[in-house]
């Protein structure tokens, strides 16, 4: 049997909240909520676990400073000694000062490149990936809560939809649900 | 008003300062009798002087950086930076007596036998900066006149403490004003006042810090120095503000201060490390790399003679933070946080330490029981000051507009 999903609109980030407060106190599970920007507080209400981002952020900064090393250590260490200023050009420890800017450099551009690529990549949004928000409106100034039947067993659609209705929405629909991506 | 030092809390700031007091006579006991005496003396009254002083000022600072910025979640700690920031006035009195008895002095400089074995300020000396016919006339520092001079110096040093001291008596009344009147008429007078300061303070914090710290080392000068010193002057103060919040938290106070705002002062903790590191940095790679002789005399004077505080410091106040306050946890941890708040504080000790002795006395600086001592009886005094202000006023202010959204501040 395909999935069936309820897609619950507000028209306020407040409500919308509030309401995602009260339907999981009633022990409705909230699949995703859609909206136009981020909503403060709403993640630990939907189940949405603590970014990891900053971890891999930590993973590229250190694979960029690994090869800001590999990279200076053989250009102009080991390959071809410069004599730039009459720095120790056949030590990299007594030349390092010299290469204490582009280390940085290196950390900073893998992790802040790393960090939107795989950004976009998890949430499928890189440029050209069709768009998932059930309305266009979502972009705008709508609120939707996607409610999957298949994530709530214990309750039958028209229970589902006799609670939503108690808070303060504007739309509701049911309809199967497409795996857009 | 709701809050009282507890008598535990006077008890230990009395027991510190009396500690330090008893190492500090230790301290002179035992020094009495060595050339370097005088001169250690008065370097580590400098020391502690400004350092203390400058974490008020860096408090102040960050205060009318708030105003400026019209800073929404700051508001339920506003009252604890301006605790920090109350010691200003004392601060103020200790570095001009310091100043005072050095320019009476002439600058300090001392010679034993005919050869010079400290100095605090050697430009005050009237012999070295202009008798043309003495030995001991250096024309670098005679050159350096307009700048380099007692009158000039005391007139910019009244103009920054008199500013300093007004700007901090003009927050603190309207802080108070506010909580009785309301209103945005006041904010609007703060965000203009803390907009004049920021541009006062630009200034000033780099040209003092040129007069008061860069001219033990009169031959050599640095255009960076008062960046430096503001950057680990606004960490300290960071960190003080940061162990006061824990500490009345800790006690029960505060109630509406929560996780998140203990987060961003860790942030500002972190983000003010990196400051004073990249500051250190910058600094000291160009003299490097260039290698100018009497520029770099600087800094191979302190690799040799100080290799372990130098770099010692460097580390603590540059590895530590990152390492341990890179996580988001851990900037909400009191725990971690108070201990690094604690090693921070003593890193930058060492860190105007390192600006003033090497240049004072040479290659003869050592931390022993004066140091120590000294450092000790200020810490109680700061301590105590501070505290002493947090009791004359509720710890939550209560008309600032942004107040709401101070309270409910989740991140």
């Amino acid at each position: 049997m395909a999935d069936r999903v309820i897609y619950a609109t507000y028209d306020d980030d407040h409500t919308c909240l509030e309401s995602a407060k009260k339907l999981v106190a009633d022990g409705v599970h909230i699949t995703d909520v859609f909206s136009p920007f981020p909503i403060h507080g709403i993640d630990p209400v939907i189940g949405v676990k603590q970014t990891r981002l900053g971890i891999v952020a930590m993973m590229f900064a250190v694979t960029g400073l690994m090869l800001a090393v590999i990279g200076f250590r053989y250009i102009m260490i080991q390959d071809w000694p410069m004599n730039i200023g009459g720095k120790p050009n056949f030590t990299l420890l007594q030349n390092f000062p010299a290469f204490v800017p582009i280390s940085f450099e290196f950390t900073v551009l893998f992790a802040a490149h790393g960090m939107a690529l795989t950004y976009f990549l998890r949430n499928k949004t890189l440029p050209g990936m069709p768009a998932d928000n059930p309305y266009a409106r979502n972009t705008d100034d709508r609120f939707t809560m996607e409610i999957r039947l298949s994530d709530n067993h214990g309750m039958s659609s028209d229970e589902l939809q006799a609670k939503i209705k108690q808070t303060a929405i504007v739309e509701i629909e049911e309809k199967d649900y497409v795996q857009i991506k | 008003m709701e809050y009282q030092i507890s008598s535990k809390a006077k008890r230990t700031i009395i027991a510190t300062a009396a500690v330090g007091l008893v190492l500090f006579i230790i301290g002179i006991a035992t020094n009495m009798d060595s050339e370097q005496f005088k001169t250690r003396l008065f370097s580590n009254f400098l020391i502690d002087g400004f350092f203390f002083f400058a974490m008020a000022l860096g408090a102040l600072f960050f205060l009318a950086l708030q105003y400026a910025t019209e800073t929404g979640w700051s508001v339920a700690i506003k009252r604890i930076v301006e605790a920090v920031a109350s010691y200003v006035q004392v601060g103020i009195v200790v570095l001009l007596a310091v100043f005072a008895v050095i320019s009476i002095m002439q600058g300090g400089y001392t010679e034993v036998h005919g050869h010079h074995v400290g100095h605090i300020y050697q430009w005050m000396d009237p012999v070295i900066a202009s008798d043309h016919s003495s030995a001991q006339f250096d024309s670098m520092i005679a050159n350096k006149a307009p700048f380099l001079t007692q009158t000039f110096f005391w007139i910019v040093t009244i103009i920054y403490m008199a500013t300093y001291f007004l700007f901090y008596k003009g927050f603190r009344k309207r802080s108070l004003q506010e909580d009785i009147e309301g209103g945005t008429a006041i904010h609007m007078k703060n965000f203009a006042k803390g907009a004049l300061f920021l541009v006062l303070f630009g200034y000033f914090s780099s040209t003092s810090s040129w007069h008061w710290l860069m001219s033990v080392d009169p031959h050599w000068f640095s255009t960076l120095f008062g960046w430096y010193t503001f950057g680990g002057m606004w960490c300290t103060s960071m960190t003080a503000i940061m162990l006061l919040l824990i500490y009345l938290k800790k006690n029960g106070y505060l109630e509406k201060v929560n996780d998140s705002h203990i987060h961003d002062v860790g942030k500002w903790i972190f983000a003010t490390s990196f400051l004073w590191s990249y500051l250190f940095f910058s600094q000291f790679m160009l003299y490097w790399y260039a290698d100018i002789p009497e520029e770099v005399i600087y800094y191979t004077f302190r690799i040799d003679n100080y290799p372990v505080i130098f770099w010692g410091m460097f580390m603590i106040n540059f590895i530590i933070p990152m390492l341990i306050l890179m996580s988001r946890e851990a900037k909400r941890n009191p725990g971690i946080l108070m201990a690094v708040c604690v090693i921070i504080i003593l890193g930058h000790w060492a860190d105007v330490y390192m600006l003033v002795t090497p240049g004072t006395m040479g290659e003869h600086g050592t931390i022993g029981f004066l140091e120590v001592g000294l450092f000790m009886v200020f810490a109680g005094i700061f301590a105590y000051f501070v505290l002493n202000t947090l009791t004359k006023a509720p710890l939550m202010p209560k008309n600032h507009p942004y107040l709401d959204e101070s309270k409910h501040h989740e991140i």
